[in-house]
């Protein structure tokens, strides 16, 4: 048996509806969409304009030229925090950001630190949900650019993306979102919200892997990062990746329709999925915020049982965990550190994506075989005997052993 | 013994699915815990000696596949071993015994072979202490 898929945060199947739109420029249609003296390049140029207009009217941008195409959201939060930080109008500023974002903001940041840049996190509470006075407080004469997440692909927790716009419209400061897990999922607008930068990925809402976007609002000059035949209106160049791009604007069309049912759907799937862990397993966390939270993610720490070996135990589900033990660097999530969760109880969190493909039956398969094992691990754990015996395991004296010493 | 695999061999499957003498020795009269929650994994052994001879062993282990399965590897591999037998064996042949681990996994033997060692020391102590016994 094929295990079910849940960890739609990773990544999400290919629609098959996408797949159709994309086949025949993966074939026939492989002209060039700047060759525009032949019909080989019109025609991949008209589907790359049609693409454009698809995923400018799926965030609510206003022109479709706001659109720049590149090889994912990597590549686009690259493109929205260099292109800002090292454009020749502007000199070595400030930086304002969120511990939590993802490591394509966060190595390019640190990066850019490294170059004399000046770099801030805004503070976040113990559900990862921001502080939007002290991002009033910590906004400087220099700050070059506020980055924050529409939401958190680990723990789920959305941001006051349109507060954000605002503040940072008043102060006069360009704001990127980078929105890979919010789109399709929660609905967002850059005009209302206020957005200047926001990076997309195909293949987080159902589209190929290898292409995704950065809107990039009219007026906001931006450092090209990858030079050449000056495509995309200077700001990248390369030959377009028609048929992911022509995927990407099918999966935004997509998303946009299917989205106010769907993600309804998933909401009622995942309240189910978190009520039935709460009621029928102890010692149990809930990670990230209760309410401002993705329909489709949950995150769980199973208190002294390890991460790893629960997945190991569930792997007729597909899932992930924050457990050093399931990352090559051995490092326990650095999300869940950052929102004040110990260690201890990092190593036991399972996250949980909910898709398209997931049923209620899913759900309820998924949470009687984590109770089965939950209690079958917790019976060979120390630390749950200790817990019975009433002593606490963040206290206790461990000694020095560590990773460190092998 | 390492490999680059991610994948578990099937030995470790076997010994992480159906782990061996799980629990504490009732009357132990040696007990080794090593490791951190704050690292990931814990493991608790506790042995019985008589005559020089680990008479009785069990486990508990908190920690990912690698570390459950190690602890049930070691647990087998010193039942009836002398004193001197048991401190020989090393994390290299616990691992070679479970026909490999993942190269980022080795560090989880090493776990089973210093709580091993722990268990022994807490024996040996107690018989300085309590020489009678």
């Amino acid at each position: 048996m094929k295990p079910i898929y849940m960890d739609h945060h990773a990544t999400t199947p290919l629609d098959p509806a996408v797949l159709q739109q994309i086949m025949p420029y993966l074939t026939n249609h492989f002209g060039n969409p700047s060759s525009t003296t032949h019909e080989y390049g019109r025609q991949a140029r008209r589907a790359v304009d049609r693409a454009r207009e698809q995923v400018a009217a799926f965030i609510g941008a206003q022109n479709s030229d706001e659109i720049v195409f590149t090889s994912g959201a990597t590549e686009a939060d690259n493109l929205a925090l260099k292109g800002i930080a090292l454009h020749p109008s502007r000199g070595k500023g400030h930086l304002l950001t969120l511990a939590t974002e993802h490591k394509a903001i966060l190595d390019t940041v640190e990066k850019l630190k490294k170059q004399g840049f000046s770099v801030d996190f805004i503070r976040i509470d113990r559900d990862g949900w921001m502080d939007l006075d002290h991002l009033q407080e910590l906004i400087r004469s220099d700050t070059l650019l506020i980055s924050v997440q529409a939401a958190n692909s680990e723990i789920g927790t959305l941001q006051p993306i349109a507060e954000i716009g605002k503040i940072a419209r008043e102060r006069g400061v360009p704001f990127h979102t980078d929105a890979v897990q919010a789109l399709g999922r929660v609905p967002i607008d850059v005009v209302r919200d206020s957005v200047d930068l926001l990076s997309i990925s195909a293949h987080k809402m159902y589209g190929p892997k290898g292409v995704g976007a950065l809107y990039v609002r009219k007026g906001v000059r931006l450092a090209s990062q990858i030079d050449g035949g000056g495509h995309e209106r200077g700001m990248r160049s390369g030959t377009l990746n028609v048929a992911g791009i022509v995927g990407l604007g099918a999966a935004c069309e997509m998303a946009a329709a299917e989205m106010p049912a769907e993600s309804e759907r998933l909401r009622i799937l995942r309240d189910y999925l978190i009520e039935r862990i709460e009621n029928e397993l102890d010692y149990t966390t809930l990670n990230g915020h209760r309410v401002e939270r993705l329909p489709n993610n949950a995150n769980f720490s199973f208190a002294f049982v390890e991460g790893e070996s629960l997945l190991l135990a569930c792997r007729d589900v597909a899932l992930s965990s924050g457990s050093a033990c399931t990352s090559a660097s051995l490092q326990s999530s650095y999300v869940l550190k950052a929102i004040g969760i110990a260690d201890s109880l990092a190593h036991c969190s399972i996250r949980f994506g909910l898709g398209k493909s997931n049923t209620r039956e899913h759900v309820d398969f998924v949470v009687d075989l984590l109770k089965k094992h939950v209690v079958r691990l917790r019976e060979m754990s120390p630390l749950y005997e200790m817990a019975k015996e009433g002593i606490d395991i963040d206290q206790f004296n461990w000694g020095e052993h560590s990773h460190d010493e092998h | 013994m390492s490999t680059d695999q991610v994948d578990y061999t099937e030995k470790v499957m076997d010994h992480y699915e159906n782990p061996r003498n799980v629990g504490l020795v009732e009357n132990a009269n040696g007990v080794g815990v090593v490791g951190n929650p704050t690292c990931g994994d814990v493991m608790k052994l506790s042995i019985r000696v008589e005559d020089n001879h680990i008479v009785d062993v069990k486990f508990k282990t908190f920690g990912c596949g690698a570390a459950i399965a190690t602890s049930s590897m070691v647990t087998e591999m010193v039942k009836g071993k002398t004193l001197e037998e048991a401190l020989a064996i090393s994390n290299k042949a616990v691992a070679e015994a479970l026909g490999g681990l993942p190269r980022i996994k080795m560090h989880c033997s090493v776990l089973a072979e210093d709580a091993l060692k722990a268990a022994i020391d807490d024996y040996l102590e107690k018989q300085k202490n309590q020489p009678d016994q």
